[in-house]
């Protein structure tokens, strides 16, 4: 289990969001998740080895690398992109139930749903209406919580974002304030400032598909309610009745309760 | 043979599983296989090499490490891992027995091979009880081999070689009670979701014999 598999659950999810989605993820993956594992482990990776303090006090550089590093850097971003990746399976998981409802409704013969075999159910696109744009802004709205809790933690885990040179430690055993010397301290701050930025532009892409649903759903209702009061005006009653049984046809296809398959 | 083997033995496990069931596979993948392998292995790989202990003294590291991590947290970890994805195995034993006696006897023996019926049913609450089982196990473990869920920051060590009581110092000791705090948590909320499985399809098939029943009565 690896970053690649995470890659292959949320790859299902892409088929189904909206292209700003398609935009936030793509950005996710190369310029958060790949960076991550292709440069900054490295950066990070003989963090303690090579933090010094000019002390051969047994400890003092333990205790030192661990006051001032309470949580890595590495492992905060691993975390935060666990995070904020696990809305989308929600998707998924929603996605995956109504397909899985088409296809009980396909196994039962039901005449109304218009799918002629398993394939086309399996690689059919849902449009995010209905049940699905709740989950899905959600969903948007709770990557919007963690980003921001994630990028406030770090702000104040770390006084700010720059990683400094030197630092002063006099937590016991060491015998007196020594000096520690952090291991590559600019390319550290660059590679954060990097993953700030991108996390930045995560947060603008989220707010800015959020928007775009909300308008969305604003504009689709007062389409219908200016339908519903134009119909007795333009249409006779015929043709009325019509459309709600198709309306209800769909309806029923899309929202038929069953339970649990078991 | 590495964790993607479990991932994808997990993967089949999820075509019989029911809709919680499908969400334990999920917050076992996503919260605990994959922040062990991206996160949590990193912290404790040189556990080792950065115990320090106050002394000059050869083997008095080796001994104190050993006194104090007698079995590394991130081991036990990958340890309840396994130990608690394998009852899911059970399941897909038993469909594959389905399977087997079906083309063996050459006929239609069952509706739905997959389907969590009669003797299925009996195996797949066996699974739950014992993954249930397996994390209760391991946390009692957890918390006895380590008096309670910490990692201390110093310890104090005079076994022999170590001529004296030492002060010995544990690296990483802050990241590493996070994700101790963390692998808790997750495994709560395993119990949790297994335990809710488990009432939800006592519930559901006593309803059914229930009504089965009565319907039997009335006619």
């Amino acid at each position: 289990m690896d970053w690649g598999a995470l890659h292959t659950i949320l790859g299902g999810v892409n088929k189904h969001s909206t292209s700003i989605g398609k935009i936030w993820l793509t950005v996710l993956f190369i310029f958060r998740i790949m960076i991550l594992v292709v440069a900054a482990e490295r950066v990070w990776g003989d963090e303690q080895q090579d933090f010094v303090c000019n002390t051969l006090q047994p400890g003092c550089r333990n205790v030192c690398y661990d006051h001032f590093f309470p949580i890595s850097h590495i492992r905060l971003w691993a975390l935060q992109l666990i995070f904020v990746s696990t809305p989308a399976l929600l998707v998924a998981m929603h996605v995956a139930y109504r397909r899985h409802e088409k296809k009980r409704q396909f196994r039962k013969g039901d005449q109304k749903c218009e799918f002629k075999d398993m394939e086309e159910i399996r690689k059919q696109r849902f449009h995010i209406e209905g049940s699905l744009w709740w989950t899905y802004t959600s969903s948007i709205f709770f990557r919007l919580i963690f980003e921001a809790v994630f990028m406030y933690a770090f702000y104040f885990m770390y006084d700010g974002f720059r990683m400094p040179r030197l630092m002063k430690c006099s937590a016991w055993p060491c015998p007196n304030t020594v000096d520690c010397f952090v291991s590559r301290p600019t390319e550290k701050t660059v590679f954060t400032i990097f993953m700030i930025a991108v996390s930045s532009i995560c947060i603008l892409l989220n707010v800015a598909e959020l928007c775009y649903l909300l308008t969305k759903f604003f504009l689709r209702r007062s389409k219908r309610a200016g339908n519903s009061k134009q119909q007795p005006n333009h249409e006779n009653k015929e043709e009325t009745k019509q459309n709600e049984m198709n309306e209800l046809i769909s309806d029923s296809c899309q929202n038929t309760v069953i339970g649990f398959s078991s | 043979m590495s964790w993607a083997f479990l991932r994808d033995l997990l993967s089949g496990v999820n075509k019989y599983s029911t809709g919680i069931g499908r969400i334990w596979v999920a917050v076992v993948f996503v919260f605990r296989l994959l922040v062990y392998v991206a996160a949590a292995e990193n912290i404790w790989k040189h556990e080792h090499d950065e115990f320090e202990c106050n002394i000059k003294q050869p083997g008095c590291e080796n001994v104190c490490f050993d006194h104090f991590f007698p079995v590394s947290h991130i081991r036990l970890w990958a340890l309840q891992l396994i130990m608690v994805s394998t009852p899911s195995l059970l399941v897909v034993f038993h469909v594959a027995y389905r399977e087997n006696r079906e083309k063996h006897h050459n006929r239609k023996l069952y509706k739905n091979p997959g389907k969590i019926d009669g003797g299925l049913l009996c195996t797949y609450l066996i699974s739950l009880i014992l993954k249930t089982g397996l994390e209760i196990v391991f946390l009692v473990l957890f918390y006895k081999l380590y008096n309670g869920f910490k990692i201390p920051r110093h310890v104090k060590c005079d076994i022999k070689p170590c001529p004296i009581t030492v002060d010995c110092y544990i690296s990483k000791h802050t990241e590493k009670m996070i994700f101790l705090y963390f692998l808790v948590a997750t495994s709560c909320l395993c119990i949790i979701l297994n335990l809710g499985e488990l009432s939800y399809l006592f519930f559901k098939y006593s309803i059914k014999c229930y009504l089965k029943r009565h319907v039997k009565k009335q006619q």
